[in-house]
């Protein structure tokens, strides 16, 4: 399907979704969010809500505020003020690795990879706890240990199917080119079974071909996995292309939500990158 | 596929060499030393090497595997060792079979170094990086220091403990002193032998192989290369990096009670900062990470002293000239680029040398 | 009381001497300098040849101890660090490592293992208030940090060198770029804490007089210990991690153990970072995500 005649509806919350996803609770329900650094506000009245299978976009010029959302939305900074909600759940008090136990799970904008293991083990860490066996089992190599190895490198290969990199699962992933390494960053994100994605620049330095790989393999894992999808890029043309709904953030608040022919003809929005960073207005 | 499958076989076929290496060493040695041609103060090494192999081994899967520089890996081989002693000592008239003994002090050993190490590790594990390795050392040094103080005592009451003196024990005349403070443990039955050394190197090495490529390994290595995105996979790291630290305290705790039931008289001071170092050089010079570096840099190392007799007082000077010096040379890509190429050209024209011949 | 409190400032002040040299080049070159404890001693034998043999008088034995260090000190840095400055840090420590064993056994082969009776270098007599007696050695002792702290401070703020060290430590890349030798400035604070350390070594010496190739490894962790104890890299943090330091070790010798006390300042040391990481004067870096 494609997105230029999707339609957003308002919830009885001031949230937009899908019309799709209209009746079913949302899966991230953000409201009030913020946090200074030092008396510093680096994010302030940060309110979202994604649906069980939106594709959401945040934007905004260099320095608004986008990748303090991911790490406030992930525990990695703990929020001065505001509530998530995941999935109806408070994520109040859980950790990165608790958010992440939860459902979501992410890239980051500088890669982060286990540079020194392969391919297939950066998949089986996102693996890591749907693998069930222990210690001891893995120390005495129990018939446990083999059945459940088995299954994650099925499952890992499966995964990196969706990129058509099983072929590169022996690999040292610290060795792969930047494509890949992004790529493979989304895998073991995958592979954590989240219910929420969120991509930080997923297509930062790929090429147009790339990238537009990229945005079918986005709607792909969508459909497939049955997730929300939150991603920050710069890459316009994916962002107009793949998202249902955008948000625009600058000085850490937002400026405008819609869809995305709503948000290229907002006078806000125009302003905000014109009057901020030309760069990165593309 | 082709690919994994190799990598798979070879990492197996590793482990085995690794195990190979081991009983080839405990043959050749064994049949030297039957047949009468290993020098006296040889046969004193070898259970030692042994002891030492296993610091190696375990430093290295807190340093290598776990990349976490540990400055005190002493202070557990000490907890270990005088543990160790300690129940060897008490249970001599209870288990008189000199080999249950030994393995009763070896998990004794290895039981009280991986409680040290879990008391260490809760609170310290959350430091990263230099600030991690002076804790080390601290709790290195504090372990030395108490063991320093430490008085233990058996009669038929039971274990009497004291930090003061030995009269503070309040014993039975009958009972006799096990540990006396910085005299260390005295009148220690030797129980070690070389070949439940080797049985416990392997023990080791094969507990280490295994771990490390299996869920719990992956995890650490994943913590290693990047804590921040291991946490983003939900990978609880304080639990693993805890694990890695108690296990690598254990196995230096059965270290220390082999090495200890090898002589008749230890004392807290030979477990020191410099012993911990002496670990850690092992660790680094036989490649971080790398299993077979440590057991051969840990034999070498702790017979190149004993070669260098001849140089006597100079011999301490010379393995620090040497240390720094490969250093030096592995860290530097020129030099390791000349070394590379020369062994080439040896390699080479031997065979060559071979063809004419 | 009061003389225990004293005596305890005088021994940190010895600490803080010697942290100063471990943090100014952690500081800036980022590495656990192991040999810094060992070049105190060569500080301290230096002192004692050119009084014991050669019979000079204190201040000019004390100079030439500076002196001989601070080559030394920069001799190490050249030979064994600057090749290193891109390796790893446990490459570095360990190579450090080795150059604290070189210089104790050099030490060990040239004046033997024997105790050396240091020389009484401060000529004053001890000062006497009341019935509390203060030796002299540890007035000095205090005097002589003090000055130290001053003019360490003076020198980092006001003079160019100074300003350079502080730009290369805080970013060796950009200080560089801004035309600022970095080789010459990491020098330089290897030839300033090499000669602060030969201070130490004739305080320390002053104080406990016995010398031996072993007297700077002690000293020199607990002076590490202190630099982390006040936040590795931060001058004031060095100065007040010391003297608290030789303050807790010198209370607990006198009232909880003389033999524990080693524990309690290490344990003392293991609490502040559980319970302030970074020490307490150290700054908070946290890693971009």
């Amino acid at each position: 399907m494609s997105n230029k005649d999707i339609k957003l509806v308002q919830l009885p919350s001031p949230n937009f979704v899908p019309e799709r996803d209209r009746d079913k609770p949302l899966m991230l329900e953000v409201s009030h969010l913020g946090i200074d650094f030092g008396g510093l506000t680096a994010v302030n009245e940060f309110n979202i809500g994604i649906s069980p299978t939106e594709i959401a976009g945040l934007i905004g010029p260099n320095g608004a505020g986008k990748t303090t959302v991911f790490n406030l939305l992930t525990k990695v900074y703990e929020p001065t003020r505001g509530t998530i909600l995941l999935d109806g759940k408070d994520t109040h008090g859980m950790n990165t690795i608790q958010v992440n136990q939860a459902g979501i799970a992410r890239t980051f904008q500088n890669i982060r990879l286990f540079d020194k293991l392969t391919v297939e083990d950066n998949v089986k860490i996102g693996l890591h706890n749907s693998i069930k066996y222990h210690m001891p089992t893995g120390v005495f190599r129990l018939p446990k240990y083999w059945r459940e190895e088995k299954k994650a490198h099925e499952r890992a290969l499966e995964l990196l199917s969706i990129f058509d990199m099983q072929d590169m699962a022996g690999y040292i992933a610290g060795s792969l080119p930047y494509g890949a390494q992004r790529r493979l960053e989304i895998v073991r994100a995958l592979a954590t079974g989240p219910k929420l994605l969120l991509l930080d620049e997923p297509a930062a330095g790929m090429n147009p071909s790339e990238t537009s790989e990229l945005m079918e393999n986005i709607e792909k894992i969508r459909d497939e996995f049955k997730i929300a999808i939150l991603l920050i890029e710069h890459d316009m043309n994916l962002v107009m292309g793949v998202c249902e709904s955008i948000a625009v953030l600058n000085f850490g608040e937002i400026i405008a939500k819609g869809t995305p022919a709503e948000i290229q003809n907002n006078p806000k929005v125009i302003e905000a990158y014109l009057g901020a960073d030309e760069e990165s207005s593309n | 596929m082709d690919n994994i499958k190799r990598k798979y076989s070879k990492k197996t076929i590793s482990s085995f060499i690794n195990y190979g290496i081991v009983i080839a060493f405990f043959l050749v040695l064994q049949i030297l030393s039957v047949t009468g041609h290993l020098g006296s103060s040889m046969k004193g090494q070898l259970i030692p090497i042994c002891s030492y192999i296993i610091m190696a081994l375990s430093l290295n899967l807190v340093v290598g595997i776990s990349g976490e520089l540990s400055l005190g890996h002493a202070g557990f081989m000490s907890v270990g060792a005088f543990s160790g002693v300690v129940a060897a000592s008490s249970l001599a008239d209870a288990v008189p079979n000199g080999i249950i003994r030994l393995l009763i002090a070896l998990m004794v050993g290895a039981l009280f170094a991986g409680l040290a190490g879990m008391v260490i590790g809760i609170p310290v594990l959350r430091l990263q990086g230099d600030y991690l390795a002076i804790v080390t050392l601290a709790f290195g040094e504090i372990i030395k220091n108490v063991l320093n103080c430490l008085y233990v005592g058996a009669d038929s009451k039971g274990l009497h403990f004291s930090l003061k003196d030995q009269q503070s024990l309040h014993m039975e005349s009958s009972g006799k002193v096990i540990l006396s403070g910085p005299m260390g443990a005295l009148g220690i039955t030797k129980l070690s032998t070389f070949f439940i050394g080797i049985v416990l190197i392997i023990l080791v090495l094969f507990y280490i192989q295994n771990f490390v490529n299996s869920r719990p390994g992956r995890a650490i290595a994943a913590i290693r290369d990047n804590r921040i995105a291991a946490e983003a996979c939900g990978i609880p790291v304080t639990k693993y990096k805890l694990m890695a630290f108690v296990t690598s305290a254990a196995m230096a705790g059965a270290a220390g009670a082999l090495y200890a039931l090898n002589y008749s008289t230890v004392v807290p001071k030979k477990f020191d900062f410099n012993t911990s170092i002496l670990v850690l050089v092992f660790v680094v010079l036989g490649g971080i990470g790398n299993l077979r570096g440590s057991i051969i840099a840990a034999t070498v190392l702790t017979i190149l002293p004993e070669l260098l007799r001849e140089f006597q007082d100079y011999r301490m000077l010379v393995y620090a000239v040497v240390l720094i010096l490969v250093m030096l040379i592995t860290n530097n890509e020129k030099a390791m680029e000349y070394l590379r190429k020369t062994i080439k050209k040896l390699l080479k024209s031997k065979s060559e040398g071979r063809h004419t011949t | 009381m009061l003389s225990y409190f004293i005596n305890g400032i005088s021994l940190g002040s010895v600490y803080a001497i010697i942290a100063l040299g471990y943090t100014m080049v952690y500081g800036i070159a980022k590495m656990l300098n192991f040999a810094h404890g060992d070049v105190i001693m060569i500080g301290g034998y230096m002192a004692f040849c050119s009084t014991a043999y050669l019979g000079w008088p204190a201040i000019p034995s004390v100079l030439f101890a500076i002196l001989v260090c601070t080559v030394l000190g920069v001799i190490i840095e050249k030979l064994a660090y600057k090749p290193l400055r891109d390796a790893s840090s446990l490459a570095v420590l360990i190579t450090a490592i080795g150059v604290s064993y070189f210089l104790q056994n050099a030490a060990l082969l040239i004046w033997s293992s024997n105790p050396k009776a240091f020389p009484n270098m401060v000529k004053f007599p001890n000062l006497v208030i009341g019935d509390i007696q203060i030796s002299s050695v540890a007035i000095v002792t205090i005097i002589a940090c003090i000055i130290i702290m001053i003019v360490l401070t003076l020198f980092t703020t006001k003079t160019k060198m100074g300003k350079a060290m502080r730009a290369v430590s805080e970013d060796k890349g950009a200080a560089q770029l801004m035309g600022i030798n970095v080789n010459a400035t990491i020098s330089m604070t290897f030839a300033i804490g090499s000669g602060l350390a030969a201070i130490a070594g004739v305080l320390l010496c002053s104080a406990y007089p016995t010398l031996m190739p072993t007297t700077g490894a002690m000293p020199g962790i607990k002076a590490f210990t202190a630099a982390v104890f006040g936040g590795i890299g931060s001058i004031p943090g060095a100065m007040l991690g010391g003297i608290l330091l030789g303050i807790i070790e010198i209370f607990a010798k006198a009232y909880i153990s003389t033999q524990l006390s080693d524990a309690i300042v290490f344990a003392v040391l293991i609490i502040v970072l559980i319970v302030k990481p970074t020490g307490l004067l150290g700054k908070k870096i946290s890693e971009k995500v």
